[in-house]
């Protein structure tokens, strides 16, 4: 095994080369551009027996995915942001096709205004597509999780597209120290995909039908059973992907949750400055812990329930906002206690938009609000928004 | 019974024609041979291709049909009347 020092989108580009792809269909966009670059230099470099198309925008893109899907090759393409809102019409059909297209992800806000930082916006407003979730905390997990995403995905009682997020320029242009899995390795962790029926012009056959009203909630209920057979398939997969590379991968990460009072909830990058928020919280002598989200779709919720449910308050994290609601992962958290009789307290704070940085003095002023509820043992105001400037308002 | 299939994958090509689409019509077109001078014109314009030249005139297929009137619209002998359709 190789350690290089690489940017993050190298990371998910190197990750893709190793899973072998056939078809690379992709329009560069900011911050993702570096994915489709490194491809066709791979390519170019003869390193990678690959088709790139290049394509028009991102809603070709993926019609093309779809498409090199459909014919049974290995497709992967990357996009962020605006791409992703442009995709989204062919993002559901190749979830109802049933095609296991993997999309590398730099998360990156939403227009307007025009923004093109850190914010988990792009992916989370997407999320009932279909397509699986993963979010990485680091470059590592970013390479990892694009093979590991391309196994789970083609599993034949998966069968469903998946996408890799990692965060806008704190990781997408960041550069880390990467261990490097060698291909030989990948090649017997991750064989060639061999679907059982593919386009074939000497045996024409029909794609993604016509689902009239007598069939189209049961093709919908066979997808959902797909999505949750996952969930079993993706502990077997890290499982086996900690026995071949050394590297251990769970949906959800616990971080000193054991006796902890308050459990802070978080995904993606800031997940490393929350532990280190923990261990300066833990020396003041605060029963603190945290938990990362590494599998967003589908929802760990039993998973979150078991980590969290002795704890007095969760603070769930959102880098996102469902305007009018609050952040969307914390809806679903709460949703996973509704019918228990006894939970703790769901806080949620709203952090980290278009790429405000997250400080280890937030998760304090996190754990401050969140204890103050258990004392006055009720939530006032259930969604905050942490860091916001008053004085420009 | 019939069963779904993954990805709505459909493995009989042509399959299409199995799929009888006459009975969402409401109106039913009807040439009236007499007036029909053979000029094919509905026959061009049927957007379902469901009109059959004979040479006894067109003849629609009431199997797909599904009733809207173009041909009856584009008639310039006014030989297709729309009536109701009755089941």
């Amino acid at each position: 095994m190789t350690k290089i020092t690489i940017r993050g989108n190298m990371a998910t580009a190197l990750g893709a080369k190793l899973s072998r792809p056939d078809v690379v269909p992709a329009y560069p966009i900011t911050p993702s551009t570096l994915f489709p670059e490194k491809i066709s230099e791979y390519i170019a470099d003869g390193e990678m027996d690959a088709e790139m198309i290049r394509v028009e925008s991102e809603h070709s893109a993926m019609s093309a995915c779809i498409g090199a899907s459909a014919c049974g090759a290995r497709v992967c393409t990357a996009s962020a942001s605006q791409g992703i809102a442009l995709m989204s019409e062919m993002m559901f059909i190749a979830a109802g096709m049933r095609l296991p297209i993997v999309m590398a992800v730099g998360n990156r806000a939403l227009a307007a205004p025009i923004n093109i930082w850190c914010d988990h916006q792009d992916t989370i407003s997407q999320r009932d597509t279909g397509w699986l979730q993963f979010y990485a905390e680091k470059n590592q997990e970013g390479l990892d999780l694009m093979i590991i995403a391309f196994k789970v995905c083609e599993d034949k009682r998966v069968l469903l597209p998946g996408m890799v997020g990692i965060d806008a320029f704190v990781l997408t242009h960041t550069i880390e120290a990467v261990d490097v899995p060698e291909q030989n390795l990948v090649d017997e962790f991750l064989p060639k995909y061999k679907p059982e029926l593919y386009l074939d012009p000497n045996k024409p056959m029909t794609f993604g039908s016509f689902g009239t009203p007598e069939f189209y909630q049961e093709f919908k209920y066979a997808q959902v059973k797909a999505i949750e057979k996952a969930s079993e398939v993706i502990d077997e997969v890290f499982a086996e992907f900690k026995k071949k590379f050394g590297r251990e991968y769970k949906k959800i990460v616990p971080y000193k949750c054991e006796d902890a009072d308050v459990i802070i909830l978080t995904m993606g990058s800031m997940s490393g400055t929350a532990r280190a928020a923990v261990n300066k919280m833990r020396e003041e002598g605060k029963k603190v812990g945290c938990c990362k989200l590494t599998v967003y779709r589908p929802f760990p919720g039993k998973e979150i329930v078991d980590l969290t449910k002795n704890a007095k308050v969760i603070a769930v994290l959102d880098r996102d906002i469902s305007p009018g609601f609050g952040g969307a992962l914390y809806g679903e958290v709460a949703a996973q206690f509704i019918n228990t009789s006894k939970h703790p307290l769901i806080t949620n704070y709203i952090i980290g938009l278009g790429g405000r940085d997250v400080l280890i003095e937030d998760f304090e002023e996190i754990y401050d609000k969140s204890t103050d509820a258990v004392k006055k043992g009720r939530v006032e105001k259930p969604v905050e928004w942490i860091h916001l400037n008053q004085e420009v308002l | 019974m019939v069963k779904i299939t993954l990805g709505a994958i459909n493995e009989v090509a042509g399959s299409s024609k199995n799929y009888k689409t006459g009975n969402w019509r409401t109106l039913k077109p009807i040439i009236d041979k007499e007036k029909c001078k053979k000029c094919w014109i509905c026959y061009k314009f049927c957007p379902e291709g469901c009109i059959k030249k004979t040479d006894d005139g067109p003849v629609t297929d009431y199997d797909y049909c599904k009733g809207c009137g173009i041909c009856a619209n584009e008639c310039p002998f006014k030989a297709i009347q729309m009536v109701m359709e009755e089941r």
